[in-house]
């Protein structure tokens, strides 16, 4: 359970139990002003509005939603590299940017792969002084067993060891997204924070490293939280899901109940314009995506909503609890909740 | 080939110091055509993207890339390929944070593209670059145009390079992973802005796509590549229900469907290039191999012998399925 609406609920959880815990986080960036490109005036854009998530030890969350709907943002959130404007963020129940600034341990044990692989990677470090960096930086095995290490690495993520020699700009993209999975894997982690960490990768190298990482999280109980737009990866890696519209998870639950019968009409969407082999492509959603400056009054999707209902425009839904396990922020779910 | 084709790519060869990264690749497309690259990592789909765009640094290329009423894109002298990039050909480029200046704001990038092509004044391409920002789906348009890189997300970076690159109306685009940074309704949206926008001028469109079901959706043609060879190629439907060559059905094999959690990964890598087998590239990996495999190169066959020309369905195997 990554949701928990319900606050008598959230008191039963055994304290500490979760690894990450957000409590209605905020997270806004001054930016310029729209059409006022010479002014020094700022205004907030709200990239997370309240949310709300609970990631408990040894599960797997995948996060999906729309472009720019927060979840890079929520993932700095969960680092400590952004500190909540609004809320709490806390790690094993204690502020995460406090858990950051004290000692190595958080950044030992939280380890990230960034969307931008190849921008993560220093262009002027071979490959296994890359992956050897964080060997060192944590003590994790004794000088004379770095090389041999860094070869298990390269081994383990299917990199031929002889690219420990190469610098990035010497591999091809998938290449460079397996090289920061090794280097996240390096410190060895009991959390990894991936952001887009398979896609763009060709189908055989991704299906290598999903099964990698579900064997990672099985065998060595690896809490996994996982950015991806391809649903298919989220259903087999990760037993939970979250979905982001505009700053906001508006669905959440057991990644194959909510993506079997979707409650959330854009988590519907989703559901609906994920590939299908030889089936036309799905219409698009009508409208446009509302700037997160100028929100739509009510329901933030009540502009492209297929379902939406005259009081949509006035109610701003909140993620509440739905069925068991689940919770969406609709007034008008698509499925019934089962009981 | 035929007179329609856009493009004729023959025996595209690359080379990197030892390393052959492309091997006598062979493909054309045809006018108003889609045809997506499929492979694994590190298969030269990208190289082939980047050659015809002569932006390949420290490799030497072989081989012809005849482009309709331009000539050989490999062996043009640079100054004429500057003009064709942007107007005949342009690209959008597998990894948009990189490909974007971070030092110049988006708009800039814009309309420097506009007013370098199609002359346009310092107004009118601001107006144009904020057209184009909204046909990609970007709102703000205005506000955004002053936004620097790395104050927008990656999907929205990867909708300004869409943006960029269909500026100049081109006869032919390269579109290097253009959504595999997007949510699948982007996705969706933007594919088909690519697939209407090329289709109302008669455009072409190479795709390298990693979704083959994404693939089967939005091009006629595809063609496999397995360590810088085509391995199988031809119309979607063949290839993807009719394969003869075993890589292709190791690609299908691993296809993350929805509520599927049985995944059988494919085991090892692509041999480093110096140990490359002489024969078939595959054999290494292969479930099928037989002894005459590794030494002995197969070469492309049709699938259907009855049908000839080079659209058909053709495979390099030995002993294909
Ligand atoms: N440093 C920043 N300054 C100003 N705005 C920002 C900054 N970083 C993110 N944003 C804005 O915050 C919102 C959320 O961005 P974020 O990168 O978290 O989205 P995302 O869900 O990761 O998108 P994508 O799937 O495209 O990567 C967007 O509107 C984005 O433009
Ligand atoms: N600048 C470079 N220097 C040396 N080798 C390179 C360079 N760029 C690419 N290569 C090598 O060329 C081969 C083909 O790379 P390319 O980027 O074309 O692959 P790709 O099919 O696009 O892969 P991906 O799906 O990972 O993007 C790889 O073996 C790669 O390591
Ligand atoms: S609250 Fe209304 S507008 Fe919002 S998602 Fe539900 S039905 Fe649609
Ligand atoms: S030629 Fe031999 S090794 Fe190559 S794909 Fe065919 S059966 Fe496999
Ligand atoms: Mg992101
Ligand atoms: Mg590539």
């Amino acid at each position: 359970m990554n949701a928990l609406p319900d606050p008598k609920a959230q008191a039963a959880q055994a304290p500490g139990a979760a690894v990450f815990e957000l409590i209605e986080v905020e997270k806004t960036f001054q930016i310029r002003p729209p059409g006022r490109r010479f002014t020094r005036e700022t205004i907030g854009l709200k990239a997370l509005d309240g949310v709300r998530l609970r990631v408990e030890k040894g599960t797997s969350l995948a996060l999906v939603g729309e472009s720019g709907s927060g979840k890079s943002t929520l993932l700095r959130v969960l680092l400590g590299l952004d500190a909540p404007t609004n809320g709490r963020a806390l790690y094993h129940g204690r502020p995460i940017r406090d858990a950051r600034a004290h000692g190595r341990d958080f950044a030992r044990d939280v380890a990230m792969v960034y969307q931008d692989a190849r921008g993560s990677l220093d262009p002027r470090m071979t490959i296994e002084a890359l992956i050897a960096e964080p060997l060192r930086h944590f003590n994790i095995v004794p000088k004379d067993q770095i090389k041999s290490r860094v070869a298990e690495l390269l081994n383990r993520v299917g990199l031929p060891t002889d690219a420990a020699k190469r610098y990035p700009a010497g591999l091809s993209g998938g290449q460079v997204r397996r090289v920061a999975i090794a280097r996240a894997l390096a410190s060895e982690p009991s959390v990894l924070v991936a952001d887009e960490a398979v896609s763009g990768l060709d189908v055989s190298t991704q299906a290598q490293l999903l099964t990698l990482l579900r064997r990672l999280q099985q065998d060595m109980g690896l809490t996994l939280v996982f950015i991806t737009h391809d649903l298919g990866v989220a259903s087999f890696l990760c037993e939970e899901i979250a979905i982001m519209y505009l700053g906001r998870i508006v669905e959440t639950g057991p990644t194959d109940a909510v993506l079997n019968a979707p409650a959330h009409p854009y988590a519907a969407a989703l559901r609906a314009a994920a590939p299908r082999f030889f089936e036309p492509m799905p219409e698009p959603l009508p409208g446009e995506i509302p700037s997160p400056l100028d929100l739509p009054k009510g329901c933030r999707f009540s502009t492209r909503c297929p379902a939406a209902q005259p009081d949509c425009q006035t109610r701003d839904p909140q993620l509440g609890r739905f069925g068991q396990a689940r919770a969406v922020a609709c007034l008008h779910p698509l499925a019934s909740p089962e009981t | 080939m035929s007179d329609t084709n856009l493009l004729t790519v023959s025996d595209l060869t690359v080379h990197r110091g030892a390393a052959k990264i492309l091997d006598r690749v062979n493909l054309s497309i045809a006018k108003g055509e889609t045809l997506a690259l499929v492979g694994e990592s590190g298969a030269g789909k990208s190289t082939i993207a980047t050659a015809l765009m002569q932006l390949l640094d420290g490799a030497e290329v072989e081989g012809r890339a005849e482009l309709q009423e331009a000539g050989d894109l490999l062996s043009l002298p640079a100054r004429q390929m500057v003009k064709l990039r942007g107007r005949r050909l342009s690209m959008i480029f597998q990894d948009a944070g990189a490909a974007l200046n971070p030092a110049y704001t988006v708009g800039r990038q814009l309309t420097t593209t506009l007013r370098r092509n199609l002359g346009l004044t310092r107004s009118a391409a601001h107006a144009k670059a904020i057209e184009l920002f909204t046909s990609v789906g970007i709102n703000d348009a205005e506000a955004r145009l002053s936004a620097f890189p790395h104050q927008l997300s990656g999907g929205m970076q990867q909708r300004v390079m869409v943006a960029i690159a269909l500026a100049c109306n081109p006869d032919l685009l390269l579109a290097d992973e253009p959504t595999s940074a997007l949510d699948v309704t982007i996705q969706a949206q933007i594919i088909r802005l690519i697939l209407s926008l090329t289709r109302e001028r008669g455009a072409s469109c190479i795709f390298v796509l990693h979704d083959l079901a994404l693939a089967s959706q939005s091009c006629d043609r595809i063609v496999v590549l397995y360590a810088g060879q085509v391995v199988e190629s031809g119309p979607a439907r063949d290839v993807l229900t009719h394969h003869r060559h075993p890589y292709t059905r190791q690609l299908e094999s691993c296809v993350v469907e929805i509520g599927r959690h049985d995944l059988v990964a494919p085991e090892g890598t692509v041999p480093p290039h110096d140990q490359m087998p002489k024969g078939c590239r595959f054999a290494t990996r292969c479930p099928r191999a037989l002894d005459r495999c590794a030494g002995e190169a197969p070469p492309l066959t049709p699938a259907n012998p009855a049908k000839d020309g080079a659209l058909d369905h053709v495979f390099a195997c030995w002993n294909p399925e």
